[in-house]
């Protein structure tokens, strides 16, 4: 993919500096010594990472980053519709995970699907004398409770990591004596520096107990794909999901979200892995191709421009039948989105967004922004690593600012400096900036709204952006600050 | 791979005792590494020669993350080839030592330090199975043979015991397995018999009586294992009959605890311990 290097006026190397550079400015000289890598002005064109990532977070500073146990529960395994997840150790931790990313799930709740809080509440006494025989008692309850649930997945918070206990081994026993699938994941809160490791020990341990366990009932095809890294955040999975199948594709499996357990384990017979979130599944879509020769594919589906670019990239994976397919298709949504297009750009034309979101948004959504005629003035991750920004940078115009990790502190000076006509990100940055009259969006969640993938999710991206960006409300609005 | 964990009552001698040991497998030509698993890392020192290696938890203190750390940072190649890693931790009373011994040896596992070229794999682990983190080493698929040291002390048996029932209850669900009593001996009476008939109670055996020599503590001075310092000594000639044994041994049991009872008639019966009159308990001095 070639990309013109895009630039926006006003919008230097010299200016994005200095704007970091008294940001920085506050920091005692060891914190800023640390942050200053972190940050830089886009270099589209370098070919390499132009801030550094995946760092321990300065202490002292708000961070929006979560933790090891965040990342398998509230992104890889959570979303898995027909198991039980147990959040084991204290009530908290699974309490506050529970349904707050929107990761919708279709089925009849507790027939196949458990969209439900299940934790082992540790007490006093479990600290003491060890969680595991709390453990396997539950274990036979939410089975007995609960028979037709596919498997159930544990997955440890901070204090069982912290003791000692061998989930692994109780596990283990309550899978015999079960006769389902029981997966430990030691995915305790304080391992690594962010919600990333998670991931990646959720991944693992995807490969040890599920992956090629099952195979799919009906015979295979050509045209079998699965989705990997769609978590379904406000439906974004079934919008992807009928526009694969649109263009001739059998969607067979769907990682992680509204997924289904056996179709995830018999996913290694698959023709082609689609990575939507690389960073919370590349490892998985790796592991696939060396053990299976599976082939994988990144690809956007924000936005008709970026749509029709992966659509047109996956074709070439496959035969005429679907090459035509494609073509008809996109001529099919042309004018549905030019007409969206239409709309909306002669009202959002030129304004500014920032973002700082996870795992592939921070680039991924940039391009659709873009069809509604905005620009992309500054991005960033919460806890991406170097392959990340490489992929980001090229989709970001020239000089704008790159955040790695940003304290809250730095993210309001930078907004103060590039005068954004919308946010896109978290949930504890939303009212901050809504106090200051700036208009928001929560992107982790799509604010309460989606889905916006694919072209049925482009109409309600839009539509959201309008909103925020010109609603009345903010006319209103005066900011102390 | 056979990886085997040592276990024993604190300053029984089990850091001294495995470093011989497992110089002696080098010396038959075997392919070992120590992993220490107690926070005064002295696990490795007579085979590095060194006061104290770099921990994991050290660097990892340094570094932040474990993910920044190399193996080639925390593991160090002594004599014979013997490939030394310590756990390492945080000075008594504060933290989580237990951790420490988790997070090392998970770090160990994702970054390849256990190649199939080697033999045999140590744990010295710190005197008591205080919590999860202290039985990490014999978790499934980590240690499967557990030799507990020991001497013809009371406490020091009692201690062998204990871990005899920690055994009991991870035999239960896993492979480990008892393999036997190493006797470091202190020159008690009828050491030899007590520690032999203990381990006959346990249901093992007591796979080598290791005499006391001062030769060690010669050695240890030097920073050196006996088998180093001076081969030709008749100490260094029990260490490798040691290595040697546990090289073919066989007998791996799920052990037979004993009750406190038990134990304290097999004192008895070795005149260790008087009888106790139970007529006096409880009953103060009389008035002179």
């Amino acid at each position: 993919m070639s990309h013109s290097n895009k630039k926006i006026e006003g919008i230097t190397k010299e200016f994005t500096q200095a704007v970091i550079d008294k940001a920085l400015d506050v920091y005692p000289e060891k914190a800023r010594k640390k942050r200053a890598p972190h940050l830089a002005p886009n270099d589209p064109t370098s070919g390499s990472t132009c801030v550094k990532s995946n760092r321990k977070t300065v202490p002292g500073v708000m961070s929006a980053r979560g933790c090891a146990y965040a990342g398998a529960k509230g992104v890889v395994w959570g979303p898995i519709r027909d198991m039980v997840h147990v959040s084991h150790g204290p009530v908290g931790c699974g309490w506050y995970s529970w349904g707050t990313r929107r990761n919708l799930m279709s089925g009849i709740n507790g027939v196949n699907q458990f969209g439900m809080q299940f934790t082992s509440d540790f007490q006093e006494k479990d600290i003491v004398y060890g969680g595991d025989k709390k453990l396997k008692t539950l274990l036979a309850e939410a089975h007995e409770l609960f028979p037709l649930a596919k498997g159930i997945s544990v997955l440890s918070e901070c204090p069982v990591g912290l003791i000692g206990d061998d989930i692994n081994s109780v596990a283990k026993q309550a899978a015999k004596d079960l006769d389902i699938p029981v997966i430990p994941c030691n995915c305790e809160g304080f391992r690594g520096v962010s919600q990333s490791l998670g991931h990646h020990i959720s991944n693992d341990t995807i490969r040890d107990y599920i992956i090629g366990t099952r195979e799919f009932a009906e015979p295979s095809s050509p045209y079998d794909i699965s989705l990997i890294g769609d978590y379904n955040i406000g439906g974004d999975v079934w919008s992807a999901k009928a526009l694969l199948e649109e263009i001739g594709l059998n969607v067979k499996s769907v990682w992680t979200g509204d997924g289904e357990l056996e179709k995830i384990a018999a996913t290694h017979t698959v023709k082609l892995n689609l990575i939507h979130c690389y960073r919370s599944m590349n490892y998985m879509c790796k592991v696939m191709e060396e053990k299976y020769g599976i082939p994988w594919l990144e690809f956007n589906f924000f936005g008709p421009t970026k749509i029709r670019e992966s659509l047109r990239q996956i074709a070439e994976r496959f035969d005429d039948t679907i090459k035509e397919n494609v073509e008809r298709v996109i001529a099919k949504y042309d004018p549905i989105m030019q007409a969206i297009v239409d709309e909306y750009k002669p009202r959002l034309d030129g304004k500014k967004v920032m973002l700082l979101v996870g795992g592939l948004r921070p680039r991924h959504t940039i391009g659709a922004y873009e069809d509604l005629g905005m620009v992309c003035v500054g991005s960033g991750y919460e806890f991406a690593h170097g392959d990340d920004y490489e992929r980001t940078q090229p989709e970001m115009p020239e000089a704008t600012v790159v955040y790695d990790d940003p304290s809250e502190f730095e993210f309001e000076q930078f907004v103060h400096a590039m005068k954004p006509d919308l946010i896109g990100s978290g949930i504890k940055e939303k009212y901050v900036f809504q106090k200051m009259g700036i208009p928001f969006r929560q992107m982790h969640s799509w604010d309460y709204s989606g889905p916006y993938h694919g072209y049925q999710g482009f109409s309600i991206f839009a539509r959201d952006i309008d909103m925020a960006v010109n609603s009345p409300t903010w006319g209103l609005v005066k900011s102390p600050f | 791979m056979r990886q085997i964990a040592i276990y024993g009552k604190g300053g029984i001698g089990k850091s001294t005792t495995t470093q011989n040991t497992v110089a002696g497998l080098a010396y038959l030509g075997k392919k070992v590494m120590i992993v220490g698993c107690d926070p005064k890392a002295d696990s490795t020192r007579l085979i590095l020669h060194a006061k104290a290696q770099n921990t994991v938890m050290d660097l990892v203190r340094e570094l932040g993350t474990v993910e920044d750390l190399e193996i080639e940072d925390v593991m160090k190649i002594g004599y014979g080839g013997i490939k030394c890693v310590e756990s390492g931790g945080p000075e008594p009373g504060v933290g989580c030592a237990g951790r420490g011994v988790i997070t090392a040896i998970n770090f160990l596992e994702e970054n390849g330090a256990y190649t199939p070229d080697l033999d045999f794999v140590f744990y010295d682990v710190l005197g008591d199975v205080v919590c999860g983190g202290f039985a990490m080493p014999i978790r499934e698929g980590k240690a499967e043979e557990i030799y507990i040291v020991c001497s013809g002390e009371m406490m020091a048996m009692y201690a062998a015991n204990n871990i005899a029932k920690g055994i009991l209850k991870y035999a239960s669900s896993g492979k480990v397995r008892l393999a036997g009593l190493i006797c470091n001996a202190r020159k008690t009476d009828m050491e030899f018999e007590l520690v032999s008939a203990l381990a006959a109670k346990l249901g093992t055996q007591m796979i080598h009586f290791v005499p006391r020599d001062n030769q060690v503590q010669r050695a240890e001075m030097r920073r050196m294992t006996v088998i180093e310092y001076s081969p030709e000594h008749p100490q260094a000639q029990e260490y490798r009959v040691l290595a040697e044994k546990i090289l073919n041994n066989k007998m791996l049991v799920i052990p037979t605890p004993l009750e406190m009872e038990e134990l304290e008639d097999l004192l008895m019966e070795f005149g260790i311990m008087e009888a106790e009159d139970e007529s006096v308990v409880g009953v103060v001095e009389k008035a002179a």
